[in-house]
């Protein structure tokens, strides 16, 4: 075999094991309990430049070249303005470098719900479907 | 109530596009640098090369993947169900020519190597992007500002 036919398999191979995986993860929340992203850690109104929700705050870090920023964006967007004492807010990932290491944020779309006292809840990478989002903000309810 | 803070809106600047469009792009992309690999062509790699670079340079109305999309697929297909921003898939040609000049400078240098990894790594991208509908370009946008700034 030629070194690039075995390079053509490996690439194939390890990109479809690779767009599977994010298939199945994007887009899912998960509850914050790890030891990297400890239960509780806060996001004030000053670090996020706007008012936290009375119920509950949508953060979503987004970035210049994100195509699924935008489906994000439509869908917190609506989620916010259909359920009272929730807000969405937006945040430049690549103007609040300080914030993403401190979050580890690594991709665009990441979206983390805070409570009503801006503790992170849940956490997300990729566009979620709705559902998902007023799943995730059921929990937090209170 | 809907928030943007910072510079997002900034960057929103773009124009909305088919996100079918660079899809179908990336398809063929896939199946150009295939043939690159196997064969090792300088000459087809410096096709896509200039391909890439219409894309990057003049923008997307200009790649020519893109212009066979609008003449010749779209017009069979629905309308698309949602637009995408332009930006995006625009960097990923900018990045997509950055790995075909490595491509060319190791298949032309007698580097068969470099030309191997490179061509391998930008086909890799493009299949993302074609069957996923993945940019890793992009994603390597926001990596590359974190590991670099020093704010």
């Amino acid at each position: 075999m030629s070194p690039g036919l075995i390079a053509l398999v490996v690439v194939l191979v390890v990109t479809t094991a690779f767009g599977l995986w994010r298939r199945n993860t994007d887009g899912r929340f998960q509850s914050v309990q790890s030891p990297q992203q400890p239960a509780g850690e806060r996001l004030s109104a000053d670090e996020l430049g706007a008012e936290l929700g009375v119920r509950a705050t949508l953060v979503q870090f987004s970035s210049a070249f994100c195509a699924p920023c935008r489906t994000a964006r439509v869908v917190l967007g609506d989620v916010a303005a259909n359920t009272p004492g929730v807000t969405h807010v937006e945040i430049a990932a690549e103007d609040q470098i300080e914030l993403i290491r401190r979050f580890d944020v690594r991709r665009t779309p990441t979206l983390l719900v805070l409570d009503a006292a801006g503790r992170v809840r849940h956490r997300a990478t990729g566009a979620p479907d709705r559902a998902a989002v007023l799943a995730a903000l059921a929990t937090v309810a209170g | 109530m809907s928030t943007t803070t910072n510079s997002v809106s900034a960057t929103r600047s773009g124009s909305l596009i088919d996100p079918r469009g660079p899809r179908f792009g990336a398809a063929i992309t896939t199946v150009v640098l295939a043939v690159v690999l196997l064969t090792s062509s300088s000459w087809l790699l410096a096709v896509q090369a200039i391909v890439f670079g219409l894309g990057a340079i003049v923008g997307l109305s200009a790649q020519p993947y893109g212009v066979v999309y609008r003449r010749l697929v779209r017009p069979r297909l629905a309308p698309p169900r949602e637009l995408e921003e332009s930006a995006p898939p625009r960097f990923a040609q900018g990045v997509g020519l950055a790995f075909a000049v490595a491509g060319l400078a190791g298949y032309l240098g007698g580097v068969s190597t470099l030309g191997t990894i490179a061509v391998a790594l930008a086909l890799g991208a493009a299949f993302l992007n074609a069957a996923f509908n993945f940019c890793l370009g992009c994603e390597m946008y926001l990596l590359g500002r974190r590991l670099f700034s020093r704010q």
